[in-house]
């Protein structure tokens, strides 16, 4: 078993694509199971009545946009530190989806804030650090994006991504403190006294589903890379001749 | 069974706005994200096999 | 070691002095943007006093990015920071001196300004000195972040907007510390607590924006 020939361009790229329907599939499944569950099974809940099934992807999402911009931290440290080339193509192909994660997070947040705050949005600490989150996803897309050669958009998105993994909890503390001082909501967002263990279940299927659809979508974004950046390369012009 | 009618499935005991406010967004996310995607692939695709050939002649 | 500091130092400031007008934009669009928030807003003064502390400190977050393009663009372009980059002396030490002198050249004239500006927006005295070392501390946060932003950003076509949009997210939590202090004097919780979190937070970015800000320009430069 050798890293580095996992590693390499050329037998990465037929390896992710026969990778790919498998997790689509699981995906597939679990999102299924999941949303089961979050409609059927799980009970309505007493304080909230069924309003709160939307936690079932609101607390799966925000979850997925921070695991995401941690995990893209983690590829780009190893990309800086050992230069790995196909570590920055993976940190590169998460960040649009981790975007999508944090934009639905806030997007349900707010679905689900107005009901049970009356109000579509609140200066709650958590709502906050995820609109400062997706500002952060925003600015290393929009830095790779503005970059022509890709090995300096590589490097610069890596660096400004690790810069923000540092600032994340700083930024969650600091945007905590603020929420105390001026008391803004009273109410959090684990309202829920007594989590049914089947809402466990629920969420962590669907977090689950969340995790095998962005893995898929991930490797499929980091497959077309690859082949931009290695058209020059003997196994990728054989390649071009065959169909996608 | 949580529902008695799929009338009372769709209405959500009266957060049928937000429940499904959230999912339909979600699944519209999902279904973009993925259908971008694709196109963004194919577009590579056949622009690098354009390139090739213009390479090869 | 600390004689290639100072001369990284003193070279932007004479720089700097020469070019006047160059700097004295950043401080008049500062004094600007603040006086138009009592325009859009009101003239009461209990509302002005409640917004003011945030209003400035927004305020010289918008004023150090503006200034932050020439940080580096000016050596870039002429060829002098690839020089740099190649002296012998480590290149942190270059990023340091660059963001230090950045922030004599905007930071100070901020701090300066500042309690004028306080007293257009009916701040008590007390409040305006602890606007003043709010802003003292926090400054040289903006300064040694925003570096990181220059470097990144070097050379690129749009890229003014493009350090906006990189550094603001990384400035929030000086701006709640910075603008919390002085609400603490109206709270009555006092200043303190925010003010030694201000401080962590610029010993946290002494300790690490060199030294990113050294990586990025040498990704830049390459």
């Amino acid at each position: 078993m050798n890293l580095y020939y996992y590693a390499s361009p050329s037998t990465f790229y037929p390896l992710a694509g026969k990778l790919i329907p498998w997790f689509a599939a699981l995906a597939l499944i679990l999102t299924v199971v999941g949303l089961y569950i979050s409609f059927f099974l799980a009970p309505t809940d007493f304080q909230q009545g069924e309003g709160y099934r939307i936690i079932f992807i609101h607390v799966p999402a925000a979850w997925m946009s921070m695991f995401i911009y941690v995990v893209m931290a983690f590829w780009s440290a190893i990309g800086l530190a050992w230069n790995t080339r196909l570590s920055f193509v993976m940190a590169r192909a998460l960040a649009p989806t981790g975007a999508m994660f944090t934009f639905v997070a806030l997007w349900t947040g707010a679905f689900w804030g107005k009901p049970m705050w009356g109000a579509w949005w609140v200066w709650d600490a958590r709502l906050t650090s995820e609109l400062i989150l997706l500002f952060l996803y925003v600015g290393v897309m929009a830095l790779q994006a503005a970059i022509d050669d890709p090995r300096r958009a590589d490097r610069a998105g890596a660096l400004l991504n690790l810069v923000g993994v540092v600032n994340v909890p700083v930024i969650y503390f600091s945007v905590k403190w603020w929420n105390t001082l001026h008391q803004g909501s009273s109410v959090s967002l684990t309202g829920a006294p007594s989590m049914a263990r089947i809402m466990l279940w629920g969420m962590l299927i669907m977090a689950l589903a969340a995790w095998m659809y962005t893995i898929a979508v991930a490797l499929v974004r980091a497959r077309s890379l690859v082949l931009e950046r290695e058209r020059q390369t003997d196994w990728a012009r054989t390649l071009l001749e065959g169909k996608p | 069974m949580n529902w008695e009618s799929w009338e009372a499935f769709w209405a959500m005991g009266g957060y049928g706005l937000y429940v499904w406010g959230s999912f339909g967004v979600t699944a519209l996310c999902i279904v973009g994200e993925v259908w971008l995607l694709r196109r963004h692939c194919l577009q590579t695709w056949q622009r690098l096999k354009r390139m090739k050939s213009w390479e090869t002649q | 070691m600390l004689k290639f500091l100072f001369t990284v130092i003193r070279r932007d400031v004479l720089l700097a002095a020469r070019r006047r007008g160059d700097w004295l934009t950043a401080q008049f669009f500062f004094v600007m943007v603040v006086s138009m928030f009592p325009l859009g807003i009101g003239p009461e003064p209990s509302m002005l006093r409640t917004i003011g502390p945030g209003v400035v400190w927004v305020a010289a977050l918008l004023a150090s990015l503006l200034s932050l393009g020439r940080l580096f663009a000016d050596d870039y372009r002429d060829g002098t920071l690839e020089q740099m980059l190649l002296s012998p002396y480590p290149n942190t030490l270059l990023a340091l001196g660059k963001a230090i002198a950045h922030w004599i050249i905007n930071g100070i004239p901020l701090l300066i300004i500042a309690p004028v500006l306080g007293i257009q927006f009916n701040l008590p005295a007390e409040a305006l000195w602890i606007l003043v070392l709010s802003l003292a501390i926090g400054t040289p946060i903006l300064s040694l972040l925003g570096s990181i932003g220059a470097a990144l950003t070097l050379g690129l076509r749009g890229g003014g907007v493009l350090v906006t949009l990189l550094i603001l997210p990384l400035y929030v939590p000086a701006l709640i510390f910075g603008a919390g202090a002085v609400e603490g004097v109206f709270s009555g919780t006092g200043p303190e607590a925010h003010l030694s979190l201000l401080g962590a937070f610029l010993i946290l970015s002494l300790l690490l924006a060199p030294w990113v800000s050294a990586m990025a320009l040498k990704v830049s430069v390459e």
